[in-house]
């Protein structure tokens, strides 16, 4: 400010106040603003228990996860299978027992989205994958891990189709819709997979 | 170009997004100021370094190359560590 300025607006005590007090609506609409911005976070759903979809999933989570991003993975309905370590009967309603036997036991018994074949085409997209070096799901699943990537189970979805927690990995989070919007409202890219 | 690296990684034979998820691994372990050169086979890795330089905070994409030897190109990344 120039000192021809300064004379002014010392001369003119009600300016200067009027001054002040723009300058502190502009700061509080700055820290406003602020808290708006959306924070180096990626957060996807992962509702689809399909082998080919969750590797997409699991591609761009690591990918994120190593470009400095923070990575949330829900896992919801199919997609819970993914997490699964095995599968257990007793304690379960009927129809949950008959889900049980129709769902995929692990990550390593996923179908594949189309020309699956009762399983032949899911075995044909793992070695395809493997003679090209691309990593399989149960290597990028631990990669995600590794690389600090957050995976939470849908605790609704895990409670309606009856499977327990013991079927599931450890080290997992559980949560609902909220969590999963605190962390999307916050990040720059959400995907339903 | 004949660019100054203190540590090579070989991310060859290796597919998206490995060469990004690995680069990261190693960068992690140079003190900034460091610089990692990375040489893939894997096409796909060249825009994958430019866009990961976008958005990271931490690195800085000094330079790419390409090499061509026996008919097989393998691309090279320059990436230093920066903070």
């Amino acid at each position: 400010m120039d000192t021809g300025a300064e004379a002014r607006l010392a001369a003119d005590p009600s300016r200067m106040q009027a001054l002040e007090e723009r300058l502190q609506e502009l700061e509080k609409r700055l820290a406003h603003v602020e808290g708006q911005v959306a924070e180096d976070r990626v957060a996807l759903v992962v509702f689809s228990g399909d082998l080919d979809r969750v590797l997409a999933a699991f591609v761009i989570a690591t990918g994120a996860a190593a470009m400095g991003q923070q990575v949330s993975m829900f896992f919801t309905f199919w997609g819970l299978s993914v997490l699964k370590k095995d599968s257990q009967l007793s304690g379960k309603t009927l129809f949950q027992k008959m889900m049980t036997l129709m769902s995929p036991g692990s990550s390593k018994s996923l179908p594949v989205s189309k020309m699956n074949y009762f399983g032949v085409g899911a075995k044909m997209l793992r070695s395809m994958m493997k003679e090209k070096n691309v990593s399989s799901l149960e290597e990028m699943i631990s990669l995600a891990r590794e690389l600090g990537v957050r995976m939470i189970a849908c605790e609704m979805s895990r409670d309606v189709m009856g499977i327990k927690e013991s079927e599931l990995v450890a080290g997992l989070e559980c949560g609902g819709v909220a969590s999963f919007l605190a962390d999307s409202l916050k990040s720059r890219t959400s995907l339903f997979i | 170009m004949s660019q100054v690296f203190d540590k090579m990684l070989d991310a060859r034979g290796l597919n998206c997004p490995l060469p990004l998820i690995n680069a990261r691994k190693e960068i992690s372990k140079l003190e900034v100021g460091q610089v990692l050169k990375v040489v893939a086979s894997d096409r796909g890795s060249v825009a994958d370094f430019l866009g990961w330089a976008k958005v990271a905070k931490n690195m800085e994409l000094l330079g790419q190359e390409t090499e061509t030897t026996e008919g097989a190109n393998t691309y090279v990344h320059y990436v230093k560590r920066t903070a």
